[in-house]
């Protein structure tokens, strides 16, 4: 009889938790999108899809979810690129695997804001590396090296990249887990009747790699539509907007800015995506499940 | 086999190996140069950045050790750390246990209900808790995030002791139980010891989830001797428009390298999270 209440004292506490500090404040920030609640005032008032209109009103918002998209696409597009190709090229062991995987795994597992220093110096507008490089090689003149971090085109283009360098290692990651959990004996009877390294890739190894290949993208998005760090510390959504992200700018809004209602109403269309990832995700749990 | 061919796909396996080496770990090691470069060094473009043409220094690990928060950052970093850990264990243990073996099959729903918690992003709740950080009167205290951090590292923890409480035989406790031991007792002097190794990588999983977080600690807390290293090195090491660039990329190596390593050795475990099973 014991046991009937066991399990539940045994969860419940953990459940609660979760429950008032991530089930609470979720609906707390739709409660304050219909609302006019700011840092430090009191009360609270009612005011419709205000906050959504004033926010769908305006060009930066535009820009943001425009941003959103595109900065979350194309690093998942070269991650992906990337990490299939890394994890292909350390699959097999080879003297200095394990340092080399050390390296691999620095920049998912350094924290997200002091990797983005890392880079803010790395493309400095005067001090740039890059630009030594460049200048040093010939490829520009000195006088007009890029600002890498200034100009719109070239801060979205960075923004973009140091997304990659940060995601790179956990899908490659988990890409290596899924190659490595390949039964050998597949590619090779593949390659014994005549398939070569690239026909063996496409149509064996990658088809049995797609769930694994779906976990590593689905968080991958995630991660990149939701991260701010990387946009705050690089280039504070500027110059003029052009970098900014939709939960950059609900930081803006509502923190800096004192704001919260609109904050919260900004930082509302990110849910969207939010449930397509998850649903995508109890899929593949299921599936899990059932093999 | 053409000899060849092996030969050609050796190296083109190196040069993949390198180049993604180089790319990932430049920064850090850009870190490294710019930590022992002596300004007039630094600040001057016609020096080949690569090397030092003055002889390195000290000065800049000094001015971060003795003239910044620097030390305060990373005592902060490991207390939260520690208390986060403390939390989450007491909390993700017994309920890892109690989805994976009590409650059925609804406890492996339950579960992956918990587990989808951890989607849902810092920067969607960030507006919210700060009202609630201010209603408990945590605002500016290094216990907001104290109390906040549990809420992402427990739903993580959960899951992975799940699975590792399910890889454990049932049959280990109906014997246990059969010998006079309590079902909860099972739990303490047999499950919890078996675990060990797993309760081990949740330790190191929650405390580098607390090293990762920006958002919160940037949003709750504004002064600085109250800051982690994530949001103090990155915010505050820069005064105004200056950046004590050495100092700073000091700061940044020293606080990424030994999460790094850390992680490193826990790796295979966390992506048995992570891959929610899809990797048998």
């Amino acid at each position: 009889m014991r046991q009937r209440w066991l399990g539940p004292a045994m969860f419940m506490p953990a459940i609660l938790y979760i429950f008032a500090l991530v089930g609470v404040p979720f609906v707390m920030a739709f409660v304050y999108s219909v609302s006019d609640v700011k840092i430090g005032s009191e009360g609270y008032h009612f005011v419709g899809l205000h906050n959504f209109t004033s926010v769908i009103d305006s060009p930066s918002f535009r820009q943001a979810v425009k941003n959103s998209f595109i900065f979350t696409i194309s690093s998942q597009i070269l991650v992906l690129i990337g990490a299939n190709i890394l994890a292909l090229a350390l699959r097999d062991a080879f003297p200095g695997r394990r340092f080399m995987r050390f390296l691999v795994l620095l920049p998912w597992v350094a924290p997200v804001s002091i990797g983005s220093i890392g880079w803010k110096w790395i493309l400095d507008s005067v001090y740039s590396v890059v630009n030594w490089v460049l200048v040093r090689f010939h490829f520009v003149k000195e006088f007009d090296a890029p600002v890498w971090l200034g100009i719109p085109k070239l801060a979205i283009i960075s923004v973009i990249l140091v997304h990659t360098w940060h995601m790179l290692p956990f899908a490659t990651v988990i890409l290596l887990a899924g190659l490595t959990a390949i039964p050998r004996d597949i590619p090779e009877a593949a390659a014994v009747d005549g398939a070569g390294f690239f026909r063996t890739l496409f149509q064996i190894t990658i088809p049995m790699m797609l769930p694994i290949i779906n976990v590593a993208v689905l968080f991958g998005a995630i991660f990149t539509f939701t991260d701010m760090t990387v946009i705050y510390i690089l280039t504070r959504g500027g110059p003029f907007d052009s970098t900014q992200v939709i939960p950059s700018l609900a930081f803006f809004t509502g923190i800096l800015g004192s704001d919260l209602s609109e904050g919260a109403a900004i930082s509302i269309f990110m849910v969207p995506l939010l449930v397509i990832v998850s649903y995508f995700m109890l899929r593949t749990a299921h599936r899990a499940e059932v093999t | 086999m053409a000899r060849p061919a092996r030969v050609v796909r050796t190296i083109v396996l190196w040069l993949v190996r390198i180049f993604f080496g180089v790319i990932l770990g430049f920064p850090f090691l850009w870190m490294l140069i710019t930590t022992f470069k002596r300004s007039p060094d630094l600040y001057n473009l016609k020096n080949n950045p690569f090397i030092f043409n003055e002889p390195p220094t000290l000065d800049n690990l000094r001015l971060l050790f003795n003239e910044t928060l620097f030390l305060r950052w990373i005592a902060n970093t490991a207390f939260a750390g520690a208390v986060v850990v403390v939390i989450t264990l007491v909390l993700a243990v017994p309920a890892a246990y109690a989805l994976a073996r009590l409650t059925g099959e609804w406890g492996t729903q339950l579960g992956i209900g918990v587990f989808l918690t951890y989607l849902v992003p810092p920067t969607l709740l960030f507006i919210p808790l700060s009202k609630i950080v201010a209603a408990l009167g945590l605002q500016d205290s290094l216990w907001s995030i104290i109390v906040v951090y549990p809420s992402f590292t427990i739903p993580f923890s959960t899951w992975l002791l799940m699975g590792f409480f399910k890889s454990i035989p049932k049959d280990l406790e109906d014997a246990a139980m059969v010998d006079g031991l309590t079902r909860w007792g099972a739990f303490i002097k047999l499950m919890v010891p078996m675990s060990t190794s797993g309760i081990l990588t949740v330790v190191i999983f929650a405390f580098t989830l607390v090293t990762q977080d920006f958002v919160y600690a940037l949003t709750f807390i504004s002064t600085a001797a109250h800051q982690t290293v994530g949001v103090g090195v990155a915010t505050f090491l820069v005064r105004g428009d200056v950046f004590y660039w050495q100092s700073l990329m000091a700061g940044c190596l020293i606080a990424a390298v030994p999460i790094g390593i850390l992680y490193n050795i826990f790796l295979d475990r966390f992506i048995e999270g992570f891959t929610v099973g899809a990797v048998k």
